[in-house]
């Protein structure tokens, strides 16, 4: 190409740069380490996400449709059961990324995976 | 009266041809890629801009402004899509290339060329309207995590675009 000009590949470059951080930024995100489990808004259970483990918690559709199910499986997390009618936080399936988040909004409960120096602590919808 | 017999007429100056035109080329290249799937909402190759940077090149940034605006409009006018969150998305990204644009064309010609232009516009296009979409549409960080695909794609159709809009350029005069 004869039409090329220095600023066109220093603005490739930049680009390339810009797409490369943002790239870095999303991968290299540290592993998360705790499963905080909110109803309404409040934590109610802390789950560290080592070895294999499940629990059940009674979020506001439990009178009806029984407990919401927890379970941990080494460094990830799932909703494995809640009574909600669509079952969006189920059909999620495991979260492995720190700050990823599954709501179950009928149930009024919330699955956040957190990891170390993680600074987000609230998710308002 | 004679005022029902009045009539209202509208000459169009050479430049309105002109600026017509280029809207009209525009459009049709908007519309031709609002029928290509894409896997990702705001992921299209954004070949009008060629036609932009063939304006800003040949008759300056008003003239480049003017044909985008007409094209942001009438192509979500005719998708079916004014005022839909789409056509706001598209408008702010339009803002922000053409601001980005305003800004570079007054770097000469014989530092930056359309390529530059190009990758600079495309970039500009996705950070307004990813930033829109952040603020109004998706309120929640988890829309960055897509950042790197939409910036690959700038990057990746910006130069595309450039590329094309250099050899027309070069081939059809400037």
């Amino acid at each position: 190409m004869n039409g090329v000009k220095p600023g066109d590949w220093l603005m490739v470059a930049a680009g390339l740069a810009l797409t490369l951080w943002t790239a870095a930024l999303q991968w290299g995100k540290p592993s998360p380490t705790v499963a905080q489990v909110r109803l309404d808004g409040r934590i109610v259970a802390e789950l560290p996400l080592v070895g294999r483990h499940r629990i059940e918690i009674d979020g506001a559709l439990a009178a009806q449709g029984g407990p919401t199910v927890i379970e941990v499986d080494a460094g990830r997390a799932r909703i494995a059961r809640d009574p909600g009618p669509r079952q969006y936080c189920v059909h999620q399936g495991w979260l492995n990324r720190a700050g990823s988040v599954a709501v179950c909004a009928p149930s009024h409960l919330t699955l956040q995976l957190v990891g170390p120096g993680s600074d987000q602590d609230t998710v308002a919808f | 009266m004679d005022a029902t017999a009045r009539q209202i007429e509208v000459r169009p100056s050479p430049r309105d041809r002109r600026l017509a035109r280029y809207a009209a080329a525009a459009i049709a290249a908007s519309l031709v890629e609002a029928a290509i799937p894409s896997p990702l909402p705001g992921v299209k190759p954004g070949l009008a801009n060629i036609i932009i940077l063939l304006v800003l090149s040949r008759h300056g940034w008003r003239d480049a402004a003017w044909v985008n605006a007409l094209r942001v409009v009438a192509a979500s006018l005719l998708a079916g899509q004014f005022l839909a969150p789409g056509f706001f998305l598209s408008a702010c990204g339009a803002l922000c290339s053409l601001a980005v644009l305003g800004a570079l064309s007054t770097v000469p010609s014989r530092w930056l060329g359309p390529v530059g232009l190009s990758v600079a516009a495309a970039f500009a296009h996705m950070s307004g309207q990813l930033l829109l979409a952040r603020l109004w549409l998706v309120p929640h960080d988890g829309l960055f995590n897509l950042a790197p695909v939409f910036f690959a794609a700038a990057l990746l159709f910006g130069v595309v675009n450039g590329v094309v809009a250099a050899r027309l350029l070069r081939d059809n005069g400037a």
